[in-house]
Protein backbone atom coordinates (compact mmCIF):
# COMPACT_ATOMS: atom_id res chain seq x y z
CA UNK A 1 0.00 0.00 0.00
CA UNK A 2 2.53 2.81 0.71
CA UNK A 3 4.54 1.97 -2.47
CA UNK A 4 1.47 3.06 -4.21
CA UNK A 5 1.28 6.35 -2.46
CA UNK A 6 2.00 9.31 -4.57
CA UNK A 7 5.27 10.61 -2.70
CA UNK A 8 4.94 14.09 -5.05
CA UNK A 9 3.17 16.42 -2.18
CA UNK A 10 6.51 15.07 -0.08
CA UNK A 11 9.36 15.82 -2.30
CA UNK A 12 6.92 19.14 -3.24
CA UNK A 13 7.33 20.01 1.04
CA UNK A 14 11.33 19.05 1.25
CA UNK A 15 11.48 20.97 -1.68
CA UNK A 16 10.01 24.34 -0.14
CA UNK A 17 11.38 23.30 3.36
CA UNK A 18 15.23 23.42 1.96
CA UNK A 19 14.64 25.97 -0.51
CA UNK A 20 13.03 28.28 2.42
CA UNK A 21 16.11 27.46 5.25
CA UNK A 22 18.86 27.81 2.70
CA UNK A 23 17.20 31.30 2.04
CA UNK A 24 16.52 32.32 5.41
CA UNK A 25 19.83 31.24 6.84
CA UNK A 26 21.21 33.89 4.59
CA UNK A 27 18.79 36.62 5.84
CA UNK A 28 18.68 35.73 9.64
CA UNK A 29 22.45 35.35 10.14
CA UNK A 30 23.15 39.00 9.53
CA UNK A 31 20.14 39.97 11.57
CA UNK A 32 20.29 37.67 14.36
CA UNK A 33 23.94 38.35 14.95
CA UNK A 34 23.12 42.48 15.07
CA UNK A 35 20.80 41.72 17.25
CA UNK A 36 22.86 39.92 19.65
CA UNK A 37 25.63 42.63 19.65
CA UNK A 38 23.60 45.85 19.21
CA UNK A 39 22.27 48.11 22.36
CA UNK A 40 19.91 49.82 19.63
CA UNK A 41 16.70 50.92 21.34
CA UNK A 42 15.27 50.22 18.15
CA UNK A 43 16.06 46.74 19.22
CA UNK A 44 12.91 45.63 20.55
CA UNK A 45 10.56 46.75 17.42
CA UNK A 46 12.68 44.89 15.40
CA UNK A 47 12.53 41.51 17.74
CA UNK A 48 8.51 41.95 18.03
CA UNK A 49 8.12 42.40 14.20
CA UNK A 50 10.48 38.65 13.59
CA UNK A 51 8.28 37.38 16.87
CA UNK A 52 4.97 38.53 14.89
CA UNK A 53 4.48 35.17 12.83
CA UNK A 54 4.23 32.80 15.91
CA UNK A 55 1.69 34.92 17.78
CA UNK A 56 -0.55 35.76 14.09
CA UNK A 57 -3.05 33.79 13.51
CA UNK A 58 -2.25 31.87 9.58
CA UNK A 59 -4.66 33.22 7.98
CA UNK A 60 -4.28 36.55 8.92
CA UNK A 61 -0.59 36.49 7.64
CA UNK A 62 -1.87 34.44 4.67
CA UNK A 63 -4.36 36.93 3.73
CA UNK A 64 -1.52 40.18 3.88
CA UNK A 65 0.93 37.87 1.81
CA UNK A 66 -1.53 37.25 -0.75
CA UNK A 67 -2.84 40.80 -0.93
CA UNK A 68 0.81 41.65 -0.76
CA UNK A 69 1.84 39.68 -3.53
CA UNK A 70 -1.43 39.12 -5.53
CA UNK A 71 -1.07 41.60 -9.35
CA UNK A 72 -3.24 43.54 -7.98
CA UNK A 73 -0.87 44.99 -5.41
CA UNK A 74 2.90 47.12 -6.41
CA UNK A 75 4.91 44.56 -5.36
CA UNK A 76 2.87 41.58 -6.91
CA UNK A 77 2.96 44.06 -10.15
CA UNK A 78 6.68 44.69 -10.17
CA UNK A 79 7.74 40.96 -9.95
CA UNK A 80 5.03 39.79 -12.69
CA UNK A 81 5.90 42.79 -15.20
CA UNK A 82 10.05 42.77 -14.66
CA UNK A 83 10.70 39.24 -14.16
CA UNK A 84 7.38 37.42 -15.24
CA UNK A 85 7.07 35.66 -11.52
CA UNK A 86 3.61 35.05 -10.62
CA UNK A 87 3.94 35.01 -7.00
CA UNK A 88 0.31 33.68 -5.91
CA UNK A 89 -0.80 30.30 -6.62
CA UNK A 90 2.86 29.25 -7.67
CA UNK A 91 6.00 27.55 -6.30
CA UNK A 92 8.09 30.96 -5.55
CA UNK A 93 5.24 32.54 -3.73
CA UNK A 94 4.85 29.54 -1.73
CA UNK A 95 8.43 30.31 -1.05
CA UNK A 96 7.95 33.98 0.04
CA UNK A 97 5.06 33.45 1.87
CA UNK A 98 6.86 30.45 3.78
CA UNK A 99 10.01 32.22 4.37
CA UNK A 100 8.03 35.20 6.33
CA UNK A 101 6.05 32.44 8.74
CA UNK A 102 9.13 30.64 9.51
CA UNK A 103 11.26 33.46 9.63
CA UNK A 104 11.42 33.85 14.10
CA UNK A 105 12.31 30.35 13.99
CA UNK A 106 15.69 30.63 12.29
CA UNK A 107 15.84 34.07 13.52
CA UNK A 108 15.41 33.50 17.48
CA UNK A 109 17.99 30.46 18.00
CA UNK A 110 21.09 32.18 16.30
CA UNK A 111 20.27 35.28 18.02
CA UNK A 112 20.06 33.31 21.50
CA UNK A 113 23.41 31.16 20.28
CA UNK A 114 24.90 34.36 19.51
CA UNK A 115 23.96 35.77 22.50
CA UNK A 116 25.17 32.85 24.88
CA UNK A 117 28.62 33.24 23.27
CA UNK A 118 31.13 34.97 25.99
CA UNK A 119 31.83 38.20 25.13
CA UNK A 120 35.06 38.18 25.87
CA UNK A 121 36.15 35.70 23.42
CA UNK A 122 34.43 37.60 20.59
CA UNK A 123 36.52 41.09 21.59
CA UNK A 124 39.49 38.95 22.03
CA UNK A 125 39.20 38.34 18.18
CA UNK A 126 38.56 42.00 17.19
CA UNK A 127 41.89 43.05 19.48
CA UNK A 128 43.45 40.14 17.06
CA UNK A 129 43.05 42.89 14.63
CA UNK A 130 39.72 40.78 12.62
CA UNK A 131 36.69 42.64 12.02
CA UNK A 132 33.03 41.77 12.73
CA UNK A 133 32.92 39.67 9.44
CA UNK A 134 35.99 37.65 10.15
CA UNK A 135 35.17 37.59 13.90
CA UNK A 136 31.04 36.33 13.15
CA UNK A 137 32.37 33.71 10.40
CA UNK A 138 35.85 32.37 12.04
CA UNK A 139 34.70 32.71 16.22
CA UNK A 140 31.09 33.17 16.51
CA UNK A 141 29.59 30.82 13.64
CA UNK A 142 31.33 27.96 14.54
CA UNK A 143 31.18 28.30 18.47
CA UNK A 144 27.15 27.82 17.73
CA UNK A 145 26.97 25.10 15.97
CA UNK A 146 23.75 23.79 18.16
CA UNK A 147 22.14 26.86 17.70
CA UNK A 148 22.48 26.87 14.02
CA UNK A 149 21.20 22.65 13.94
CA UNK A 150 18.33 23.49 15.81
CA UNK A 151 17.53 26.85 13.66
CA UNK A 152 18.08 25.24 10.35
CA UNK A 153 15.97 21.90 11.41
CA UNK A 154 13.31 23.49 12.94
CA UNK A 155 12.60 25.79 10.32
CA UNK A 156 12.85 22.82 8.17
CA UNK A 157 10.23 21.15 10.04
CA UNK A 158 8.35 24.25 10.95
CA UNK A 159 7.89 24.15 7.11
CA UNK A 160 7.12 20.98 6.52
CA UNK A 161 4.54 21.50 8.82
CA UNK A 162 2.61 24.57 8.12
CA UNK A 163 -0.92 24.46 6.30
CA UNK A 164 -2.96 27.41 6.71
CA UNK A 165 -0.57 30.21 4.84
CA UNK A 166 0.13 28.02 2.17
CA UNK A 167 -3.11 27.09 1.61
CA UNK A 168 -4.14 30.36 1.52
CA UNK A 169 -1.80 31.83 -1.06
CA UNK A 170 -0.53 28.16 -3.05
CA UNK A 171 -4.04 26.96 -3.22
CA UNK A 172 -3.43 23.17 -3.99
CA UNK A 173 -2.08 22.97 -7.70
CA UNK A 174 0.10 18.99 -7.71
CA UNK A 175 3.31 19.30 -8.40
CA UNK A 176 3.08 22.98 -7.89
CA UNK A 177 1.98 23.86 -4.42
CA UNK A 178 -0.13 20.99 -2.96
CA UNK A 179 2.27 20.07 -0.48
CA UNK A 180 1.95 17.17 1.97
CA UNK A 181 0.07 18.52 4.69
CA UNK A 182 -2.83 20.25 2.26
CA UNK A 183 -2.94 16.58 0.45
CA UNK A 184 -3.78 15.51 3.84
CA UNK A 185 -6.59 18.00 4.35
CA UNK A 186 -7.97 17.44 0.98
CA UNK A 187 -8.12 13.23 1.98
CA UNK A 188 -9.65 13.90 4.48
CA UNK A 189 -12.17 16.29 2.97
CA UNK A 190 -13.00 13.43 0.25
CA UNK A 191 -12.94 11.01 3.36
CA UNK A 192 -9.98 8.82 1.88
CA UNK A 193 -9.14 8.08 5.13
CA UNK A 194 -6.18 5.29 4.50
CA UNK A 195 -4.47 7.12 2.23
CA UNK A 196 -5.00 10.21 4.97
CA UNK A 197 -3.31 7.30 7.74
CA UNK A 198 -0.48 6.94 5.64
CA UNK A 199 0.38 10.54 4.49
CA UNK A 200 0.12 11.54 8.78
CA UNK A 201 1.98 8.46 10.29
CA UNK A 202 4.84 9.33 7.56
CA UNK A 203 4.56 13.03 8.33
CA UNK A 204 4.22 12.13 12.60
CA UNK A 205 7.45 10.04 11.58
CA UNK A 206 9.34 12.27 10.10
CA UNK A 207 8.95 15.24 12.49
CA UNK A 208 9.39 12.84 15.54
CA UNK A 209 13.02 12.02 13.85
CA UNK A 210 14.00 15.43 13.34
CA UNK A 211 13.33 16.35 16.40
CA UNK A 212 15.08 13.51 18.15
CA UNK A 213 18.25 14.28 15.86
CA UNK A 214 18.51 17.95 16.95
CA UNK A 215 17.92 16.78 20.63
CA UNK A 216 20.48 14.13 20.48
CA UNK A 217 23.26 15.83 18.79
CA UNK A 218 22.89 18.74 20.90
CA UNK A 219 23.09 16.73 23.75
CA UNK A 220 25.88 14.76 22.57
CA UNK A 221 27.71 18.09 21.82
CA UNK A 222 27.44 19.71 25.64
CA UNK A 223 28.39 16.37 26.89
CA UNK A 224 31.57 16.56 24.43
CA UNK A 225 32.38 20.17 26.06
CA UNK A 226 32.15 19.10 29.57
CA UNK B 1 55.99 56.48 26.64
CA UNK B 2 52.66 56.23 26.92
CA UNK B 3 50.00 59.29 27.99
CA UNK B 4 46.88 58.30 29.25
CA UNK B 5 44.36 60.97 30.48
CA UNK B 6 40.69 59.45 31.04
CA UNK B 7 37.67 60.90 32.07
CA UNK B 8 34.44 58.60 32.44
CA UNK B 9 31.46 58.18 34.82
CA UNK B 10 30.91 54.73 36.04
CA UNK B 11 27.44 54.06 38.12
CA UNK B 12 28.18 56.69 41.21
CA UNK B 13 31.51 56.78 40.73
CA UNK B 14 33.77 59.05 38.41
CA UNK B 15 36.51 57.63 36.56
CA UNK B 16 39.76 60.61 36.57
CA UNK B 17 42.94 59.14 35.20
CA UNK B 18 46.03 61.03 34.70
CA UNK B 19 49.01 58.80 33.97
CA UNK B 20 52.51 58.63 32.11
CA UNK B 21 53.83 55.04 31.97
CA UNK B 22 57.41 54.39 30.27
CA UNK B 23 58.29 52.26 27.75
CA UNK B 24 58.98 48.79 28.66
CA UNK B 25 57.97 49.62 32.39
CA UNK B 26 55.58 46.88 34.20
CA UNK B 27 52.65 48.37 35.89
CA UNK B 28 50.58 46.55 38.41
CA UNK B 29 46.93 48.01 39.35
CA UNK B 30 45.34 47.37 42.32
CA UNK B 31 42.63 48.53 44.37
CA UNK B 32 39.13 47.10 45.55
CA UNK B 33 36.18 45.63 43.13
CA UNK B 34 34.35 48.52 41.73
CA UNK B 35 37.30 50.93 41.81
CA UNK B 36 37.44 51.49 37.79
CA UNK B 37 40.54 48.93 37.57
CA UNK B 38 39.01 47.01 34.31
CA UNK B 39 37.27 50.10 33.02
CA UNK B 40 40.32 51.75 32.50
CA UNK B 41 41.98 48.95 31.02
CA UNK B 42 39.06 48.41 28.73
CA UNK B 43 39.22 52.31 27.74
CA UNK B 44 42.95 51.64 26.61
CA UNK B 45 41.91 48.59 24.38
CA UNK B 46 39.12 50.50 22.64
CA UNK B 47 36.66 47.93 23.91
CA UNK B 48 34.81 50.86 25.98
CA UNK B 49 33.90 54.28 25.23
CA UNK B 50 35.33 57.58 27.63
CA UNK B 51 36.36 61.16 27.09
CA UNK B 52 40.06 60.08 26.62
CA UNK B 53 43.49 61.18 25.45
CA UNK B 54 46.00 58.41 25.02
CA UNK B 55 48.66 58.19 22.85
CA UNK B 56 51.21 55.58 22.34
CA UNK B 57 55.10 56.06 21.57
CA UNK B 58 53.66 59.38 19.84
CA UNK B 59 50.51 57.66 18.19
CA UNK B 60 47.53 59.44 19.16
CA UNK B 61 45.15 56.22 19.68
CA UNK B 62 41.84 58.65 21.23
CA UNK B 63 41.04 62.33 21.70
CA UNK B 64 37.97 64.40 21.33
CA UNK B 65 38.07 63.60 17.41
CA UNK B 66 39.45 60.76 17.12
CA UNK B 67 38.83 57.10 17.75
CA UNK B 68 41.43 54.18 16.67
CA UNK B 69 39.35 51.67 16.50
CA UNK B 70 40.22 48.05 18.79
CA UNK B 71 41.89 46.32 15.81
CA UNK B 72 44.72 48.98 15.16
CA UNK B 73 45.73 49.63 18.49
CA UNK B 74 48.55 47.74 19.11
CA UNK B 75 48.00 45.65 22.17
CA UNK B 76 47.32 41.75 23.55
CA UNK B 77 44.74 41.34 26.04
CA UNK B 78 44.83 38.67 28.24
CA UNK B 79 41.27 38.24 30.16
CA UNK B 80 40.65 36.88 33.63
CA UNK B 81 38.61 33.68 31.79
CA UNK B 82 41.15 33.36 29.21
CA UNK B 83 38.53 33.42 26.03
CA UNK B 84 40.19 31.40 23.90
CA UNK B 85 38.23 31.09 20.74
CA UNK B 86 37.02 27.17 21.55
CA UNK B 87 36.71 26.07 18.15
CA UNK B 88 40.31 25.89 17.07
CA UNK B 89 43.10 24.45 18.25
CA UNK B 90 45.83 25.44 21.01
CA UNK B 91 48.52 26.48 17.59
CA UNK B 92 45.27 27.51 15.64
CA UNK B 93 44.58 30.10 18.47
CA UNK B 94 47.53 31.45 17.86
CA UNK B 95 48.09 31.46 13.95
CA UNK B 96 44.44 33.23 13.71
CA UNK B 97 46.21 36.15 15.63
CA UNK B 98 48.85 36.20 12.40
CA UNK B 99 50.01 33.83 9.93
CA UNK B 100 53.24 33.53 12.29
CA UNK B 101 54.01 29.75 12.57
CA UNK B 102 57.97 30.60 14.10
CA UNK B 103 56.63 32.83 16.16
CA UNK B 104 53.68 30.77 17.51
CA UNK B 105 55.91 27.42 17.87
CA UNK B 106 58.50 29.41 19.75
CA UNK B 107 55.70 31.04 22.51
CA UNK B 108 54.14 27.28 22.79
CA UNK B 109 57.73 26.25 23.15
CA UNK B 110 58.70 28.81 25.92
CA UNK B 111 55.76 28.18 27.62
CA UNK B 112 56.03 24.40 27.12
CA UNK B 113 52.92 23.81 25.38
CA UNK B 114 54.29 22.86 22.26
CA UNK B 115 53.17 19.34 23.24
CA UNK B 116 49.66 19.97 23.17
CA UNK B 117 49.31 22.38 20.18
CA UNK B 118 46.89 19.61 18.36
CA UNK B 119 44.75 20.18 21.72
CA UNK B 120 41.52 21.94 22.01
CA UNK B 121 40.79 24.49 24.73
CA UNK B 122 38.36 22.36 26.36
CA UNK B 123 40.76 19.73 26.52
CA UNK B 124 43.05 21.79 28.79
CA UNK B 125 43.20 22.64 32.84
CA UNK B 126 43.05 26.27 33.74
CA UNK B 127 47.07 26.70 33.87
CA UNK B 128 47.50 25.42 30.27
CA UNK B 129 44.75 27.62 29.34
CA UNK B 130 45.93 31.03 30.76
CA UNK B 131 49.50 30.16 29.17
CA UNK B 132 47.65 30.08 26.11
CA UNK B 133 45.86 33.29 26.42
CA UNK B 134 49.72 34.56 27.26
CA UNK B 135 51.28 33.23 24.24
CA UNK B 136 47.95 34.90 22.17
CA UNK B 137 48.64 37.99 23.52
CA UNK B 138 51.90 38.32 22.43
CA UNK B 139 51.56 36.89 18.69
CA UNK B 140 51.05 40.63 17.50
CA UNK B 141 54.24 42.07 19.00
CA UNK B 142 52.37 44.53 21.08
CA UNK B 143 53.69 48.01 22.03
CA UNK B 144 50.87 47.50 25.14
CA UNK B 145 50.03 44.34 27.04
CA UNK B 146 46.73 44.53 29.14
CA UNK B 147 46.78 41.61 31.97
CA UNK B 148 43.37 41.92 33.91
CA UNK B 149 43.94 39.65 37.11
CA UNK B 150 44.90 36.78 34.80
CA UNK B 151 46.35 34.59 37.62
CA UNK B 152 43.25 35.29 40.10
CA UNK B 153 41.09 31.65 38.95
CA UNK B 154 44.16 29.45 39.20
CA UNK B 155 45.83 27.90 42.29
CA UNK B 156 49.09 28.72 44.15
CA UNK B 157 51.99 26.45 42.26
CA UNK B 158 50.60 27.11 38.82
CA UNK B 159 50.12 30.88 39.80
CA UNK B 160 54.12 30.82 40.50
CA UNK B 161 54.81 29.06 37.06
CA UNK B 162 52.59 31.78 35.30
CA UNK B 163 54.72 34.68 37.18
CA UNK B 164 57.22 32.88 35.36
CA UNK B 165 56.12 32.44 32.03
CA UNK B 166 54.64 36.28 32.46
CA UNK B 167 58.58 37.65 33.61
CA UNK B 168 60.07 35.89 31.46
CA UNK B 169 58.17 37.02 28.41
CA UNK B 170 58.02 40.88 29.10
CA UNK B 171 62.02 40.36 29.75
CA UNK B 172 62.31 39.07 26.15
CA UNK B 173 59.30 40.82 24.27
CA UNK B 174 60.03 44.27 26.08
CA UNK B 175 56.83 45.01 26.25
CA UNK B 176 55.10 47.30 27.89
CA UNK B 177 52.48 45.79 30.53
CA UNK B 178 49.78 46.86 32.57
CA UNK B 179 48.42 44.48 35.07
CA UNK B 180 45.02 44.11 37.49
CA UNK B 181 45.91 42.28 40.18
CA UNK B 182 45.36 41.90 44.43
CA UNK B 183 48.29 39.40 45.28
CA UNK B 184 51.14 41.67 46.85
CA UNK B 185 53.69 38.81 46.28
CA UNK B 186 52.79 38.83 42.58
CA UNK B 187 52.90 42.46 42.16
CA UNK B 188 56.31 42.65 44.13
CA UNK B 189 57.58 39.91 42.02
CA UNK B 190 56.39 41.43 38.62
CA UNK B 191 56.05 44.82 38.56
CA UNK B 192 57.99 47.92 38.60
CA UNK B 193 55.30 50.50 39.72
CA UNK B 194 52.39 50.25 41.50
CA UNK B 195 49.05 52.03 41.08
CA UNK B 196 46.31 51.63 43.76
CA UNK B 197 42.66 52.85 42.84
CA UNK B 198 40.08 53.96 44.58
CA UNK B 199 36.61 55.06 43.64
CA UNK B 200 37.92 56.31 40.19
CA UNK B 201 40.84 58.01 41.11
CA UNK B 202 44.96 56.71 41.84
CA UNK B 203 45.32 57.36 45.33
CA UNK B 204 49.03 55.86 45.50
CA UNK B 205 51.84 55.56 42.93
CA UNK B 206 55.05 54.46 43.78
CA UNK B 207 57.24 51.58 43.86
CA UNK B 208 55.92 48.20 44.80
CA UNK B 209 57.77 48.22 48.42
CA UNK B 210 57.18 51.65 49.29
CA UNK B 211 53.59 51.19 48.42
CA UNK B 212 53.00 47.67 49.29
CA UNK B 213 55.01 47.53 52.30
CA UNK B 214 52.40 48.05 55.88
CA UNK B 215 54.68 49.11 58.43
CA UNK B 216 55.16 52.73 59.29
CA UNK B 217 57.59 54.76 61.86
CA UNK B 218 59.34 52.48 64.16
CA UNK B 219 56.93 49.17 63.21
CA UNK B 220 59.50 45.99 62.86
CA UNK B 221 56.51 44.40 60.85
CA UNK B 222 52.89 44.46 60.09
CA UNK B 223 50.29 42.65 58.73
CA UNK B 224 46.72 43.23 58.14
CA UNK B 225 43.75 40.96 58.38
CA UNK B 226 40.48 40.59 59.73
CA UNK B 227 39.18 40.93 62.99
CA UNK B 228 36.87 37.36 63.85
CA UNK B 229 36.36 37.41 67.77
CA UNK B 230 36.97 38.48 70.61
CA UNK B 231 36.81 35.85 73.70
CA UNK B 232 37.01 36.86 77.27
CA UNK B 233 39.15 34.49 79.34
CA UNK B 234 40.12 34.68 83.02
CA UNK B 235 41.42 38.59 83.30
CA UNK B 236 42.23 38.88 79.98
CA UNK B 237 40.91 39.15 76.52
CA UNK B 238 42.19 37.06 73.09
CA UNK B 239 41.22 38.52 69.96
CA UNK B 240 41.09 36.00 67.46
CA UNK B 241 42.26 37.67 63.79
CA UNK B 242 42.45 35.61 60.51
CA UNK B 243 45.71 36.55 58.48
CA UNK B 244 45.74 35.52 54.97
CA UNK B 245 44.74 31.67 55.13
CA UNK B 246 46.26 31.60 59.05
CA UNK B 247 44.07 32.30 62.60
CA UNK B 248 46.27 34.02 64.69
CA UNK B 249 45.70 34.89 68.75
CA UNK B 250 46.80 37.94 70.27
CA UNK B 251 46.26 39.24 73.97
CA UNK B 252 44.40 42.69 74.82
CA UNK B 253 43.77 44.62 77.33
CA UNK B 254 40.62 44.62 79.19
CA UNK B 255 40.52 48.81 78.49
CA UNK B 256 41.36 48.03 74.67
CA UNK B 257 38.66 46.27 73.59
CA UNK B 258 35.82 48.91 73.19
CA UNK B 259 38.02 49.81 70.26
CA UNK B 260 37.23 46.98 68.08
CA UNK B 261 34.48 45.61 65.81
CA UNK B 262 33.91 41.80 65.07
CA UNK B 263 34.32 41.62 61.19
CA UNK B 264 36.88 44.51 60.95
CA UNK B 265 40.05 45.31 59.08
CA UNK B 266 42.48 45.59 61.81
CA UNK B 267 46.70 45.81 61.56
CA UNK B 268 49.02 43.31 63.95
CA UNK B 269 52.43 45.01 64.49
CA UNK B 270 55.14 45.11 66.37
CA UNK B 271 57.89 47.95 67.59
CA UNK B 272 60.27 45.60 69.98
CA UNK B 273 58.66 42.31 71.94
CA UNK B 274 54.76 42.21 72.76
CA UNK B 275 52.20 42.40 69.35
CA UNK B 276 50.20 45.41 68.92
CA UNK B 277 46.46 45.30 67.64
CA UNK B 278 45.23 48.21 65.93
CA UNK B 279 42.18 48.85 64.13
CA UNK B 280 42.77 50.68 60.44
CA UNK B 281 39.32 51.21 59.31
Amino acid sequence: MVFDLDYGPFLLSFKLASSVTIVLFFIALPLSWWLSQSKCKCKAIIEAIVALPIVLPPSVIGFYILYTLSSQSFIGAFFQDTFGIELVFSFSGLLVASCFYSFPFMVQPLQAGFESLNNNMLEASYIAGKNQLKTLFFVALPNIKPALLTASIITFAHTVGEFGVVLMVGGSIPEETKVASVAIYEMVEIMDYTQAHWYSAIMLFMSFSILFIVYYFNNRYKHSRE
Amino acid sequence: MIDINISKKIGDIDLEINLNIKQNDFVAISGISGSGKTTLLRILAGLDRANANIKVDHCLWQDKNFFLPIQKRDIGFVFQDYALFENMSVEGNLLYVTKDKELAHYLLKLTQLDGLKKRFPHQLSGGQKQRLALCRAFMKKPKLLLMDEPLSALDPAIRLKLQQDILHLHKKFKTTTILISHDPSEIYKLANRVLVLKKGKIVKDGKPRDVLLKTKGSQKFALEGELMDIIKADIIYIAIVAIGQQIVEIVLDQNDVSFFKIGQKVQVSTKAFSLNLMPID
